[in-house]
């Protein structure tokens, strides 16, 4: 029997191992989007049935870890899990699917910020095109129950059939705790699981439980044996936290309830008490109709007005009320050592954030990471590029010169290189991050580096994007994820493109090395040339701190930064949540970013290939290609046929529209000092910074093979005159090019990259608007400096 | 001999405070207060971050950080 999948929703504290439990329970076939209109990543993933061995056996892997054949274990199982309604609940359901929903880690269900509302929509309904799940699964740290307890109390207000899962179970008897879970679950009324999920135990324990919760509700069992086991959907259970609000605030919360009833609006009982408490993240806009908001506002403020005049007001009476029915449920059942186990983890904390040796080691962290994803990814970096060359030239091989050759060669290999390019570097920031957060250092690197961040606008977490951001953009705004208070994080992926990418350092070397005279000072010790290349490295990084000052300043007001972070532990970093989480970034990136780069790379081919007609080239390439295999045939000729391919090249890029737009834009880049050449080679270095290296090579007529080294190309540019006869290239031109370069947002896959990531065309459009203003201003006034300074 | 009132901020390395208060309405106090860090219960200071700030503290069981603007929100009374 078939029926639609059951939908349950994932919920947690940050750090509690969500994400493995996640990849336990689905496999790391997962569905990721985002929740319509915000930035908040919608995660989706079909639960792999339980193994039809395991659906009539006891689970025999519940709990591999040392302590597993110890009583309190074996009562754990037992007692959660009424034997005689086992064999029932599996025939009832073994063919139900079981779509799991990964709400995004959060602390309270507040709603103050973009991802607690989510969870809150989500849970109660209110989702935009998604159905309210059938059941909860809340996880938490085993080691931490009553702070994450905090979260569940919310949760279970919330009427749905709840189970809870302590995780990390394997840390719970080392750390000196003792958990009594078969009354801790009677005394919650929810079914509780322990579970390693990072070892994937303890997982078909929790499948069947969560069998069992969808049955529930799905009418599809009978009463179940023992109703303390699993609690019924429906009205909220008769003894929850909110009990122990104050009188007058109930009475307040039932009266707004009951008036919204009469207006014919149902809110759910917690969202009501929500909006009493502190009408956050636009709670009302979401859940109050239109037509009644003004006359609900007006309630609202007359009753917290009451109760502020009653004494109950501010959030101290709500966590207080929690609280207080978290130890009073725990009381007696959670027990720690009297004298702690002195932990390790204090002890690794005195090293890696101390003065002096906390510093070292976290630049040295963050030099080997740089290290990797310049040097370590330049190898795959050029075995890509080399199979990009090579399935270029088969096909080359394969088709006569024309527009569908050029399309499939510069338009779509090309286009699909420059996606795949970015995946080492995705891969190995990736791979680190993984590591560094599952093993507890990213929380303390951030820690090492707030106050110096925090005193430029953004906070300790910012760091590891920005640094990345010095090798490429598009893995830094993707790290950028790792912060969670939402204005650092947007400040943070809003400077990020302004840091000097590895793809800035060709344009640089080729502008310095042919326009800035080889001066040594200091003995030949200080070369001219390195000092401007070095300014022109740093000058994006100095760029970005009055930027970042600025829109905090400006465009995310009054939403507060904080730094209130747990520092979890230290442990073993597990290979399977690592590949997991390095697997689903590349994923994203390609199936998101990697569409629109691609579209992009192929729209700007072909604004440099039409209008005008490649007949005559086309000729000739077919002539030279039939030269290059004669053996017998003449070098000279060649190199004659080469030049003459190299002019017409240049010729029919001038004609092009991109050339065209080029040239209808020399009155708006003359004040920068470039003629419409530069304009055009500018134009069309929007897919890639490096690109103008290869268009500068197309239009002074030596091939698209140019590079920054390439001294032909050199003395071309020293050569090109304005039609009164003075050159083109000065050395203030060329360095008004090189600022424009460091400031500009020339690159689709960042723009791209910004896109997917906050989910908007708005912010792309903000930064390529903000960094090409910065570009132009920039270069113009540089170059009017040098000019008088010279 | 009483008990010296104090923010949290101003309690040294290795000290001991009991929270009296967390002053103000706003987010960041109702986040504190979903921390755990109620009236009542005691918290310790393991350290400070290599520039002074943030620092990390020890409360109900767990692992914190708090800037010196946050820690200042709250009052403790220092255990001695």
């Amino acid at each position: 029997m078939k029926h639609t999948p059951a939908t349950v929703a994932l919920i947690g504290n940050p750090n509690t191992g969500k994400s493995s439990l996640f990849n336990a329970l689905c496999g790391s076939k997962a569905r990721v989007g985002n929740y319509p209109g915000v930035t908040v990543e919608h995660k989706t993933g079909r639960m792999i049935p339980l193994a039809q061995s395991e659906l009539t056996y006891p689970d025999r892997n519940a709990c591999t870890e040392p302590g597993d054949h110890l009583p309190k274990l074996e009562a754990t199982r037992s007692t959660t899990q009424p034997s005689n309604g086992e064999n029932h609940v599996s025939n009832a359901n073994e063919s139900r699917e079981i779509d799991i929903v990964d709400l995004p880690g959060t602390y309270s269900l507040a709603a103050r910020s973009a991802d607690e509302a989510v969870s809150v929509d989500v849970l109660s309904g209110n989702m935009p095109g998604v159905r309210r799940p059938d059941a909860v699964v809340v996880i938490v740290d085993a080691t931490n129950i009553e702070r994450n307890l905090y979260l569940f109390s919310q949760v279970i207000e919330l009427g749905l059939p709840t189970i809870l899962v302590l995780n990390m179970w394997d840390r719970v008897e080392p750390s000196g705790i003792t958990v009594d879970i078969p009354n801790l679950s009677r005394g919650l009324g929810v079914p509780i699981v322990s579970t390693c999920a990072s070892k994937r135990s303890g997982i078909d324990q929790l499948r069947r439980e969560i069998y069992r919760a969808v049955g529930t509700t799905a009418s599809l069992l009978p009463e179940p044996s023992s109703s303390v086991e699993v609690k019924p959907a429906g009205p909220i259970p008769s003894e929850v936290a909110c009990d122990g609000f104050p009188e007058a605030f109930r009475t307040e919360a039932e009266s707004l309830a009951n008036w919204l009833r009469s207006v014919g609006v149902t809110v759910d009982p917690f969202q009501v008490q929500r909006l009493l408490i502190d009408d956050a993240a636009g709670l009302s806009h979401r859940v109050i109709p239109q037509a009644v908001t003004k006359s609900f506002t007006e309630r609202l403020t007359a009753a917290k007005n009451r109760l502020t005049d009653a004494g109950v007001s501010g959030p101290l009476f709500e966590t207080r009320a929690r609280y207080g029915w978290i130890k009073k449920k725990t009381s007696g059942l959670i027990n720690r050592s009297v004298t702690p186990v002195k932990s390790n983890s204090d002890w690794i904390d005195r090293w890696l954030t101390h003065r002096w040796f906390g510093l070292l080691f976290f630049v040295a962290v963050m030099f080997l990471v740089f290290q990797s994803i310049t040097l370590v990814a330049s190898w795959p970096m050029a075995w890509i590029d080399e199979a990009q060359n090579w399935l270029g030239a088969t096909v080359e091989g394969f088709l006569a010169p024309g527009p569908l050759r050029s399309l499939l060669v510069d338009g779509v290999i090309a286009g699909v290189g420059s996606v795949i390019i970015f995946l080492p570097q995705i891969a190995i920031l990736f791979l680190f991050i993984a590591i560094l957060e599952d093993c507890g250092y990213m929380s303390r690197a951030a820690f090492v580096m707030d106050k110096f961040m925090f005193s430029i606008g953004m906070s300790g977490k910012s760091f590891l994007p920005l640094m990345s951001s010095f090798a490429c953009a598009i893995p830094g705004i993707m790290a950028t994820r790792t912060i969670d208070n939402r204005k650092d994080r947007m400040v943070t992926l809003l400077v990020a493109p302004l840091m000097s990418c590895s793809a800035r350092l060709p344009v640089y070397v080729l502008m310095v090395s042919a326009f800035v005279p080889d001066l040594r000072y200091a003995g030949s010790w200080l070369s001219l040339q390195g000092c401007v290349l070095f300014a022109m490295q740093s000058l994006g990084a100095l760029v970005a701190i009055p930027v970042a000052w600025l829109l905090k300043r400006f465009c995310f007001r009054g939403e507060t930064s904080t730094f209130i972070m747990e520092l979890s532990s230290y442990k073993w970093p597990s290979w399977r949540v690592i590949v997991a989480r390095v697997w689903e970034r590349i994923l994203s990136f390609i199936s998101r970013a990697g569409t629109l780069i691609f579209i992009t790379s192929v729209l700007v081919w072909a604004a440099a290939y039409f209008p005008m007609s490649h007949a005559t080239v086309d000729k000739s390439l077919t002539e030279l290609e039939a030269l290059r295999l004669a053996p017998e045939s003449n070098s000279e000729t060649i190199a004659q046929l080469e030049d003459s391919i190299n002019r017409e090249r240049s010729r029919l890029i001038e004609g092009s529209y991109l050339g065209i737009a080029g040239h209808t834009l020399e009155p708006i880049v003359k004040p920068l000092g470039w003629d419409g050449r530069i304009g055009i080679a500018v134009l069309a270095s929007f897919p890639a910074r490096e690109v103008i290296i290869a268009t500068l090579g197309t239009i002074y007529a030596l091939g698209g093979e140019a590079s920054e080294e390439h001294d032909g190309l050199k003395s071309q540019m020293r050569a090109a005159t304005w039609p009164d006869g003075t050159p083109v290239f000065t050395l203030a031109t060329a360095i008004s090019i090189m600022v424009f370069f460091a400031l500009c947002a020339q690159c689709v896959s960042t723009l791209m990259t910004i896109r997917r990531e906050t989910n908007s065309w708005r912010w792309p459009i903000f930064s390529f608007v903000y960094m090409t203003t910065l570009a132009y201003l920039g270069a113009m006034l540089t170059y009017h400096l040098v000019k008088l300074w010279l | 001999m009483l008990p010296s009132r104090m923010t949290l901020s101003e309690l040294k390395i290795g000290e001991k405070g009991v929270i009296a208060d967390v002053v103000g309405s706003d987010g960041i106090a109702a986040r504190l207060l979903e921390m755990g860090l109620l009236p009542g219960e005691t918290i310790e200071v393991i350290g400070r971050a290599p520039m002074g700030d943030p620092t990390e503290y020890s409360v109900v069981g767990y692992r914190i950080s708090l800037r010196k603007v946050e820690s200042a929100r709250v009052q403790v009374d220092k255990a001695s």
